[in-house]
């Protein structure tokens, strides 16, 4: 079935005019149709302007231009701008907004060929880790749908994995990729900061949010990476390196790969996650690839300091959300401090507040010295860690997340608790480093995934890693049922 | 009053003359409809990111190394976190610990002549908030953004000044520097540089200072001087009625001319500065330092030591003629002509006809209706003794209202001075013969009335006869006085 076909093959189907984007378009727009209610993993479907795009890429397809990308369906994290539709970063507060202006990513993106077909579920304003605090209602994970699939990303992972679209792009602030793309058994890569262009992407925690993708398989992701990374001149973070090739770097054999085991991250794991992790280690052996221990001493400060980080940028960067120029104004203010109070009393949602409420507490005269300042000097302690670990080996591996998908409403009252589920992402946010999770097995018939994290600019090198153990294994071929 | 010592420190706000936005790419052209040069940066839309304007920076360093300040290798952008309407964002973008200007000094020369070297403290660079508008509104207020994110050099001197008239002085030396550094266009009634004064008292000895009050947003020269003098009285009397001066910020009122509270410290917002993460730290090296360096003009002092020394001008003379590039290039342009052994005649032209038509008409000296070498034209004449100075300040009139040269209107009116003795004599003879009572008083010792024949025979003459020729006749002519 074209839904379980990988992007490198639908583009050569495309190229040989076997099958059209508008077909291509129809069927994953039809399963939507039929998959979706269940799942809830769109804000928005834009199936009208899926299949304009589907007949422009058609035209230029028809013309003999080719691209690993053209005709390629996808859907976008709700958190990017995309002129002319609607985007609300999961929030009340932008449920009325229309972007004016698309994000780079999705320009980029729209350049190389592909169909939009809609907008994808995420919690509010990317904060949350089980797409429970979404405004649009929890997205429901496609291999049980009482649980969740992982957040804030969940509609793009839930979607991936559904084989609602082959690809689909997602933010990554403290694992917001790689959580869910673990929790759905799909592929999720976080890039580098700076690799790609934040412009258009509604900012939480401007120094940690950084766009990547979700997608079936490593050269797939690879595929869409190339499109959307590059210096950006309207992003002052964004970095001028060069893009390499990350399709071609796929084929370099692993032998001599130095990986290095995160002693932290198993210290206390679960044993049939640990179990499934000495499998993908033995997998990494057998490939030529030399495993060795590493440790980084300071990466348990990485949730308390990440919750000191996140919350102040996100204390700020919220700000603009005041009623005044867009989004949701309360009615019949009778003042302008009514007016911000209850614009913003009413439009965002209890998380976005916590952390706001947090973030204005730890960047305030008295407390900034010994919350801010303290983080920021934790966090350059566990850049350090890994630096001095990349001295030795050439990526980091360890687990994605510490348990499957939970169950909906499980750690809704407990933020402490659902926070601790970004315990081993967060730290490569925190030292803007690359991240990939590639599905690695199943606990309680719910995917795990294996979490490899690289130097900075290490993409390729990573996207190689991922893409060799995919070779060699099957589990991201799994469909969850109903789906298949 | 005099048991107190005056304490002034000021904050100054200079416009960037950049085109676009520090960090957008919207113009700043003033005067333009609302909202029309606010792009989506401006309006803070989701998922925007601001762009550092590099003019900008390198206004910035330009002014650090005018006034022999450090200029940091790093400095970083903070965000200062508050609710406005005018402020899209909730927050400015600014600098805060780590300012691109630090440690910087100005000489500044007072009404005495005396010079006091000001400290400067920082200067930092910072976007411009909106405007709010009520005019025309009725029960709504408009917002205007054309000015938010409009470039600010923000200048913050120690509290080195002791009375008005000296914050006035150094608030003027900064006008004259940021426009010789073309890095603003000093308008201040368009709101381009403006201060605000920090201002208190302490018994003269005390050492620590007083309480002080922040008056925001004064607009004019005189505006600085009027508040500050209403403030430091407003402060005094409050002491010395047993009261206490407390901190806060305060608004002057040029219609009342008084300055009433606007908030007090208690309620001042905490604005939880912290680093921009939407911008790099500014780095700058020696090579663009050394860059900056080379686009300096002659500064103020330095063009007035050179006119004091290459002309033989006073220090206040050279000083006033070095107060604006344009000032100076006029006066440069007549020295030129005329050649620097006049170079008094034209400083007091330039200083006293030239600069009392311009202020009477209002115009600036680029736009003078009497160009460099009209003047010239005209200085040439007093020079070779065709025209007295009274008669040329007739011609200049003439000169301002018709737009011609010298020569032509001297010629067209008759001016041109009577040197011939006899000519002279004439008049004089028959002025005494009109006037015998008043030649027999001032025989009789009234000396006074010597002037009096002079201004009979100018009378006579239209004031033609050259002065000195005049005197020297009149005085053999009248005799027997003690003149």
């Amino acid at each position: 079935m074209l839904h379980n076909l990988f992007i490198g093959e639908l583009a050569e189907r495309l190229v040989k005019r076997q099958i059209s984007s508008v077909e291509l378009t129809r069927h994953f727009l039809s399963r939507i149709e039929r998959l979706n209610p269940a799942l809830n993993a769109f804000i928005t479907l834009t199936a009208e302007r899926a299949l304009e795009d589907a007949a422009a890429a058609d035209a230029r397809l028809g013309k003999g231009e080719k691209g690993p990308l053209l005709g390629i369906p996808l859907i976008h994290k709700d958190i990017f701008c995309t002129s002319g539709v609607k985007t609300s970063c999961g929030s009340r507060m932008l449920d009325n907004f229309v972007a004016p202006y698309d994000a780079t990513v999705v320009a980029r993106l729209k350049g190389a060929g592909t169909v939009m077909l809609g907008k994808s579920n995420m919690d509010e304003f990317a904060m949350g880790s089980s797409n429970e605090t979404s405004y649009y209602g929890p997205v429901r994970n496609p291999w049980d749908i009482s649980k969740v699939p992982g957040g804030s990303s969940g509609g793009s992972a839930a979607a991936t994995a559904a084989r609602l679209a082959p690809v689909a792009t997602g933010t990554d602030t403290g694992g917001s990729i790689r959580q869910p793309a673990a929790l759905t058994g799909v592929t999720g890569l976080k890039p580098t900061y700076g690799r790609v262009s934040r412009y258009g992407m509604i900012a939480f925690a401007s120094s940690l949010d950084q766009a990547g993708v979700f997608a079936r398989c490593a050269g797939d992701a690879a595929a869409v990476l190339q499109a959307m990374a590059g210096f950006d001149p309207r992003d002052s973070t964004s970095v001028d390196v060069p893009v390499p090739d990350y399709s071609k770097a796929l084929g370099a054999p692993l032998k001599g790969l130095k990986i290095g085991l995160l002693r932290e991250f198993f210290d206390g794991l679960e044993p049939r996650n640990a179990a499934l992790i000495e499998e993908a280690l033995n997998i990494y052996t057998g490939l030529g690839a030399e495993t060795r221990e590493v440790s980084l001493p300071r990466l348990p400060l990485s949730v308390p300091t990440y919750y000191v980080v996140a919350p102040a940028e996100c204390s700020s960067n919220l700000s603009r959300f005041d009623g005044v120029r867009f989004g949701y104004r309360c009615k019949d203010p009778k003042d302008l401090l009514d007016l911000y109070k209850r614009s913003r009393g009413e439009g965002f949602g209890a998380e976005v507040k916590r952390r706001i409420m947090t973030g204005t507490y730890v960047l305030s005269a008295g407390y900034f010295d010994a919350y801010y300042l303290k983080a920021q000097k934790a966090r350059r302690m566990i850049t350090d860690d890994f630096r001095a670990a990349f001295e030795k080996v050439d990526l980091v591996i360890g687990p994605t997340t510490p348990t499957p998908a939970f169950d909906i409403g499980a750690k809704m009252n407990d933020p402490v608790l659902m926070y601790l589920n970004d315990i081993y992402t967060i730290g490569a946010n925190l030292a803007g480093l690359p991240g990939v999770s590639v599905p690695c097995g199943f606990v309680d018939g719910l995917p795990m995934g294996l979490q490899l994290i690289g130097p900075h600019f290490a993409e390729a090198k990573l996207l190689n890693a991922a893409h060799q153990y995919q070779q060699a294994t099957d589990w991201h071929k799994h469909a969850p049922r109903g789906y298949e | 009053m005099n048991n107190w010592e005056v304490v002034i420190g000021l904050e100054i706000h200079a416009q960037l003359a950049t085109k676009s936005k520090i960090f957008s790419g919207s113009a700043t052209a003033y005067g333009a409809p609302p909202n029309t040069q606010a792009d989506l940066v401006d309006l803070a839309y989701p998922g925007v990111l601001p762009v550092l304007n590099a003019r900008a920076v390198q206004m910035a360093v330009k002014f650090g190394l005018a006034i022999d300040a450090t200029v940091a290798r790093r400095s970083v952008f903070a965000r200062k976190n508050y609710f406005y309407p005018d402020l899209p964002k909730g927050y400015q973008i600014s600098q805060y610990e780590l300012p691109v200007v630090a440690r910087g000094t100005l000489k500044v020369m007072l009404d005495d002549g005396s010079v006091k070297t000001v400290g400067i403290t920082r200067a930092h660079l910072e976007e411009d908030a909106g405007k709010s508008l009520h005019e025309g509104l009725p029960h709504a207020t408009g917002i205007d953004l054309n000015r938010a994110g409009t470039p600010l050099l923000e200048i913050v001197s120690e509290p080195d000044m002791r009375s008005a008239k000296e914050a006035v002085a150094y608030m003027k030396k900064i006008h004259t520097l940021v426009r010789y550094l073309e890095i603003c266009d000093g308008n201040m009634q368009e709101g381009s540089f403006r201060c605000d004064a920090n201002v208190s008292v302490r018994p003269k000895g005390e050492e620590k200072f007083g309480t002080r009050a922040e008056i925001k947003n004064l607009n004019s020269f005189r505006f600085v001087e009027k508040a500050i003098q209403y403030e430091v009285a407003r402060q005094v009397e409050l002491i010395e009625s047993g009261g206490k001066v407390v901190q806060e910020t305060r608004l002057y009122d040029s219609d009342k001319d008084e300055t009433r509270s606007m908030r007090s410290k208690e309620e001042a917002n905490d604005y939880r500065y912290f680093p921009d993460p939407d911008l790099l730290p500014v780095v700058v090296d020696e090579m663009f330092i050394e860059a900056v360096r080379a686009t300096l003009p002659e500064l103020p002092d330095q063009k007035a030591a050179r006119f004091a020394k290459d002309f033989a001008l006073s220090a206040y003379d050279a000083g006033v003629l070095s107060a604006s590039r344009e000032l100076g290039a006029y006066f440069e342009a007549v020295i030129a002509g005329l050649g620097a052994s006049h170079a008094k005649l034209a400083a007091n032209w330039v200083m006293g006809e030239l600069s009392s038509a311009l202020n009477r008409d209002n115009i600036d000296i680029a736009n003078s209706k009497v160009n460099p070498r009209a003047l010239t034209g005209l200085l040439k004449r007093i020079v070779d003794e065709t025209i007295s100075g009274k008669i040329a300040k007739e011609v200049f009139e003439a000169m301002w209202s018709e737009g011609k040269a010298a020569d032509a209107i001297i010629e067209a009116k008759g001016l041109r001075q009577i040197t011939d003795s006899s000519a002279i004599e004439g008049v004089i003879d028959s002025v005494i013969a009109a006037n015998p009572k008043q030649l027999a008083d001032y025989r009789s010792g009234k000396d006074k009335l010597f002037g009096f024949f002079v201004g009979q025979v100018m009378k006579a003459t239209g004031g033609k006869a050259n002065p000195a020729q005049l005197n020297e006749l009149l005085k053999t002519k009248l005799g027997g006085g003690n003149a």
